[in-house]
């Protein structure tokens, strides 16, 4: 992806002119936040605030820990065996307190990864419905119009309402990668997490899924991280830039584009380095 | 162009060399099978499959006792080898660096390398010296002790198969750890699962070593497990090794019933792990 050195701020097309009002509700804020792997910090120290129905990007080269912040906000850089130090508050709720559920917190925070990861054994009903299996009981009717509404609104449903209960793998890549947003966005959570959802897209499946966050974050929070900088440009209203586990620069995105104040984002967005 | 050609030849050399390896690789189960069907399949008929033995110089008589001593030791084997085999792989695979599961799978690789009789003389010493009497359910005990550590490896390595990021995907929806193992990683894996739970069981339907110290064999029809029981690798034992002609040929004949049995489940096998669904659009 070479994508940096093709760009410079002058040929940045801007969501023009992008409504970022200043009233807008935080609902999910990193306080003094570390990631460790073992003993090594993959992030420093970030205190990050984001809006409720904005489209948040996460910008900076390979390794600067943006894709770990990101997983530290629903809890699955423990996953792969990390450990965190300080706060994540979401609405009212500290994320890292003892007596949070992880079950409910990834029902709140929903996540969608680099490659599609549709449920090989599920039809295409079944992993949109995947998530309303846990949590609050739903009837079959409201399933139905809970599958059929995420479907619509992750742009697949006139492409698949005839085969819902064929095989979600047979789907190309760009429909996969739409079917896991409408699994994420079925049981309506309020933040969703997208790590570098289009990396292993076609433009045209990049383009689908771009245009979708627009609509999306009337109704959801949307974090997302990229290698992208034109799509940072594109879809997002405030853009933060990491770099070696540091937040180095966040701000609006026309603002982190066109007048970065930190010379190393300025480096890095007219693609001197990364 | 005359290395050309060269190259071209040592091509055909080293194709051919490998086709003759293939060929003498598979022809020993084709032998197998047509002698057993030369010398055995002539015996078999209905009443082969319904009729119980008849004594020694009358000809005719059946296997009926072993088909069914087969078929309840080996069906009671796999209710206990198959839920302990397959739940210890799990806990192998969740917790690949725990302590227990690095021992177990030690033990598992030295259990898949001990000879059969070695484990028959372990349920002897288990059950049959203290009920003092021999019995179906020690050669169940014993063929499970067979199944488990085979049944908990292949378990592991499916579960291993299948990529992180399903099991990622599962938890980012919220599904906890267990729901996440089951209905999604194991779920995703359930062919391969079945498929050594079925290659184990026709492993152990032709285990003959393991059952002479505690299944004993009989010539009548027993449907107690706590008695002494038939199994159609018993029976070829005992009759191949007979006096008499007739038992030679109801020993072929057994044999051949026995490799169809295994053949049977190896086929099973490998309709399980056919995909649920088809691709092809």
């Amino acid at each position: 992806m070479s994508a940096n050195s093709l760009m410079t701020p002058a040929t940045v097309s801007l969501p023009d002119p992008a409504p970022v009002p200043a009233s807008g509700r935080e609902l999910i804020r990193a306080t003094d936040l570390t990631a460790f792997y073992g003993t090594f910090a993959a992030v420093k120290h970030v205190t990050l605030g984001f809006e409720a129905n904005r489209v948040h990007a996460l910008i900076g080269p390979s390794g600067c820990g943006k894709s770990t912040f990101l997983r530290t906000l629903n809890r699955m850089h423990e996953v792969v065996g990390g450990h965190v130090t300080g706060r994540v508050v979401l609405g009212q709720d500290d994320i890292y307190g003892s007596r949070v559920s992880l079950t409910q917190l990834r029902r709140r925070v929903g996540m969608v990864f680099q490659k599609p990861t549709p449920f090989p054994t599920m039809s295409i009903y079944q992993n949109v419905a995947a998530g309303l299996k846990v949590g609050a009981r739903h009837n079959r009717a409201e399933i139905d119009a809970i599958v059929e509404r995420a479907l619509q609104q992750a742009g697949l449903w006139n492409e698949v309402k005839d085969r819902l209960r064929q095989s979600a793998v047979a789907l190309s890549g760009g429909q996969q990668q739409r079917l896991c947003i409408a699994r994420t966005i079925a049981p309506s959570p309020e933040v969703i997490l997208l790590d570098e959802p289009t990396a292993s897209l076609d433009p045209q499946g990049t383009q689908r899924i771009e245009e979708l966050l627009f609509n999306l974050k009337q109704q959801f929070t949307i974090i997302i991280v990229t290698h992208n900088m034109q799509q940072a440009a594109r879809v997002s209203d405030t853009t933060t830039f990491f770099y070696l586990g540091t937040m180095v620069e966040t701000g609006a995105t026309k603002q982190i584009f066109t007048a970065p104040t930190q010379e190393r984002t300025e480096a890095y967005i007219t693609g001197r380095f990364g | 162009m005359n290395r050309l050609v060269w190259r071209r030849w040592k091509s055909r050399i080293m194709v051919g060399l490998m086709v003759a390896a293939v060929v003498v690789a598979v022809a020993p189960l084709l032998l197998i099978l047509g002698t057993l069907i030369a010398r055995g399949a002539g015996s078999i008929n209905f009443e082969f499959f319904t009729a119980l033995p008849v004594p020694a110089g009358e000809t005719g008589g059946g296997v009926a006792h072993a088909i069914v001593g087969t078929l309840m030791m080996v069906g009671v084997a796999a209710l206990i080898g198959l839920p302990i085999g397959i739940g210890a792989g799990m806990f192998c695979a969740e917790f690949p660096r725990n302590r227990l599961a690095t021992v177990a799978r030690f033990v598992a690789d030295v259990m898949n390398g001990t000879p059969s009789i070695v484990i028959g003389v372990v349920a002897w010493t288990m059950i049959v010296a203290r009920q003092k009497h021999f019995s179906g359910l020690a050669g169940s005990v014993a063929l499970a002790m067979i199944m488990i550590p085979m049944v908990m490896r292949t378990t592991e390595e499916m579960i291993k198969l299948v990529p992180h990021s399903l099991r990622e995907a599962a938890l980012a929806l919220g599904y906890p750890r267990w729901r996440t193992s089951v209905s999604v990683v194991v779920r995703t894996c359930l062919p391969g699962i079945v498929t050594g739970s079925l290659l184990a069981i026709a492993r152990v339907a032709g285990e003959t070593a393991p059952l002479l110290f505690t299944a004993l064999g009989s010539q009548y029809m027993s449907r107690d497990l706590n008695q002494p029981m038939a199994a159609l690798p018993l029976t070829v034992f005992t009759y191949a090794t007979g006096p008499y002609d007739d038992w030679h040929r109801i020993a072929w004949a057994t044999a051949l019933v026995l490799i169809m049995v295994v053949l049977t489940l190896s086929l099973l096998a490998r309709l399980a792990t056919r995909q649920r669904f088809d691709v092809r659009q």
